[in-house]
């Protein structure tokens, strides 16, 4: 098997409060192929942005990476220098955040800020600039892309702020985007035009995603592989069509359990139990010990297994489902 | 009484006083709302006649894209402003006639409130828990003050929000917990009519599936009707009974959640409800994939279908008449011509 395009291995961050040190991840594990979209699901709190942002080497200044290895491309991202990480990100690597209205320069036009990246990251002769721009806005679909070249975000709709989002995150055509949350807030018609062109993006160029979302049903079916994040740990990660018809975890179970479907009646939809723990302090080895009903003393004995339970299905879990 | 008053309710004229009030708990009619364009003498059509009806206790689910004017409807209903043409009867009483600015100090305010999105935003972070839920029964209750605290500790029981908790402020709750005392003090007065909007958007699905058994619970228990708008749609689907479809200002299908799911017979709530995604693949459908823009809603043509551009199975008489409400079955109602028939895909 070739080696993965990205490989995260026992990621652990931590951020310095005022009222103590969280343990906001502690030895996340996945990979991500060539052309691969990997889904990360999980409850707010679970640490899924906080990996994204690790993995690009932007997390806040209180946060710490204490242990672990991002590698991509054969460099360990974590283990880069700032300067060698900049050469990563825009060209090889890139994100694109969820409300995108924040995440624009606000006083720069869209055409701008597209020819920024080009010019940073792509050695784009200044003269070819804004031609290769407008080319990247009629790429991500926005509609009369010359004159929108000199539109500001106040004057494009949420969803045409996503596509300029798009356009900047693949300027450099990268091997990897993060999208944290892409389409949160958006109409689903809007949303499902935003996925599509993601697709597309991955069938024509090969690129690799790393979809981070809470919606279940758009995991389901936009993402290859899944990874379930719980309170800074991967507790389950698997083929989508594995983890939704047969989870093993007992949070996959629960968090499939709470999401309205079609064909399933509010008397059916069960809430999860308990709140994500407080991820300060001394933790148990299992951090949904306490929500858990499944839960034995066993599961206090260190450390977590994670373990495969089939091919490229990993629980960690000490009685799984 | 405002509307006791007969001059405002016939104010229509005598061919709308015929046509009177109906058993509905609420029944508007024809209701429209222009917002002048600044500067111009240009109008944006927000809500343009737009007919339904709630009968009490009814749940109906109000769903359509930003923009489609659905915040609108709801700020008419609820009154926060004045219509530009139409009728709101509420419990037989015309509601539209009251003045906005008025309708906070109006008797029937109490009957009539609101559960917003973010509660976090929505609650006053001066305020406690308890002062949240105390609040609308100072202003239009008519608990004596000995009393007050009794009442809400039986609304904080209602709403499954621990005793303990009602001295705190919105930050020291959690989203769950904000969100109950959103519901609280929303239902402090017995509303007869609660407009949920996009009510558990701010939640984890974990959160959102206690809410939404909750409001079921409550709905049962007090007898109120729902007007429950969202754009999670499998939401909807679990919580109303009828669902009105609104597309730029216009009520575009209408019927039974089952039918409007899986029968959708407008071609926009095809589009609609085939973008949901779905996590049970063998429930995947096809998708109806929309092009080009939606219309302005600045000064649209009264001649053409607003769908009309955007839709895949348009055609030239699209472009000149306006498609009305009709029924495909007698419950269920779409706006367009092809009457649900439209060829698929």
């Amino acid at each position: 098997m070739n080696p993965p395009l990205l490989s995260v291995e026992d990621l652990s961050v931590e951020f310095r409060t005022r009222e103590g040190v969280v343990q906001a991840l502690d030895r996340v594990g996945f990979t991500v192929a060539k052309g691969e979209t990997v889904g990360i699901v999980g409850e707010s709190g679970s640490g899924k942005s906080v990996t994204a942002l690790a993995i690009m080497g932007i997390l806040h200044p209180a946060a710490r990476v204490t242990a672990g290895r991002a590698v991509f491309g054969g460099l360990d991202l974590l283990a880069a220098s700032e300067r060698q990480r900049q050469e990563y990100r825009g060209r090889e690597l890139s994100m694109i955040f969820q409300n995108p209205r924040t995440a624009l320069n606000p006083i720069r036009t869209v055409g701008r800020q597209i020819s920024d990246v080009l010019l940073r990251h792509a050695n784009a002769p200044r003269a070819k600039v804004k031609t290769r721009a407008v080319e990247l806005l009629a790429r991500v679909q926005i509609p009369d892309a010359e004159r929108r070249f000199d539109a500001y975000p106040f004057e494009l709709s949420g969803g045409m702020c996503q596509r300029v989002m798009i356009a900047l995150a693949i300027a450099c055509a990268p091997a990897l985007i993060i999208a944290d949350e892409p389409t949160t807030g958006l109409d689903v018609t809007t949303q499902a035009g935003i996925l599509d062109l993601l697709d597309e993006l991955r069938t024509t160029t090969r690129t690799a995603t790393i979809l981070i979302t809470h919606d279940l049903g758009l995991a389901a079916e936009r993402c290859d592989r899944i990874v379930v994040m719980h309170a800074g740990h991967v507790v389950e990660s698997a083929s989508a069509r594995a983890l939704f018809s047969a989870p093993r975890h007992p949070y996959t179970a629960r968090l499939i359990a709470s999401t309205p479907r079609p064909g399933v009646k509010l008397a059916e939809l069960t809430p999860i139990t308990g709140a994500v723990p407080d991820l300060r302090g001394d933790l148990t080895p299992c951090r949904y010990r306490t929500r858990c009903e499944r839960a034995a003393d066993i599961c206090d004995e260190p450390p977590l297994p994670r373990a495969e339970v089939a091919t490229d299905h990993m629980v960690a879990c000490r009685s799984p489902l | 009484m405002l509307w006791d008053n007969g001059r405002t309710s016939v104010a229509g004229g005598p061919e709308r006083s015929s046509s009177g009030p109906s058993p509905a708990l609420l029944d508007v009619r024809a209701l429209t709302k222009r917002f002048p364009v600044r500067g111009t003498a240009h109008e944006v059509h927000a809500v343009d006649d737009v007919t339904f009806t709630i009968a009490p206790g009814e749940s109906v689910g109000l769903v359509g894209e930003s923009g489609c004017g659905k915040s609108t409807l709801v700020k008419l209903i609820a009154r926060l402003l004045d219509p530009t043409d139409g009728r709101i009867y509420f419990d037989g009483k015309d509601l539209g006639a009251i003045p906005a600015e008025r309708f906070a100090r109006a008797p029937a305010r109490a009957r009539i409130q609101m559960v917003f999105q973010d509660p976090a935003d929505s609650l006053n972070p001066r305020f406690t828990a308890f002062d949240a839920i105390a609040d609308p029964i100072r202003r239009l209750g008519d608990e004596p003050r000995g009393t007050l605290r009794r009442r809400v500790e039986e609304i904080a029981e209602l709403i499954g929000l621990p005793y303990a908790l009602l001295g705190r402020y919105p930050h020291q709750l959690s989203g769950g917990q904000q969100q109950r005392v959103g519901i609280g003090r929303a239902v402090a007065l017995r509303p007869s009519l609660l407009i949920l909007d996009e009510p558990t958007s701010a939640l984890d699905v974990s959160v959102q599936a206690v809410i939404l058994h909750l409001l079921a619970d409550l709905r049962e228990r007090l007898g109120m009707a729902y007007l429950f708008v969202s754009h999670d749609l499998n939401v909807v689907r679990m919580v109303t009974g009828r669902v009105l479809v609104m597309y730029l200002g216009k009520v575009v299908e209408t019927g039974p959640a089952d039918a409007i799911f899986d029968r959708p017979a407008h071609p926009y709530t095809r589009a609609l409800v085939s973008a949901v995604p779905v996590l049970d693949a063998r429930r995947r459908r096809e998708r109806v994939r929309l092009s080009g823009e939606p219309r302005s809603p600045i000064d649209p043509s009264p001649s053409t279908c607003r769908f009309f551009g955007r839709c895949p199975d348009g055609f030239e008489h699209c472009e000149r008449e306006m498609p009305v409400l009709r029924p495909i079955t007698p419950d269920h109602l779409a706006a367009c011509f092809l009457g649900g028939d439209a060829p698929r895909g």
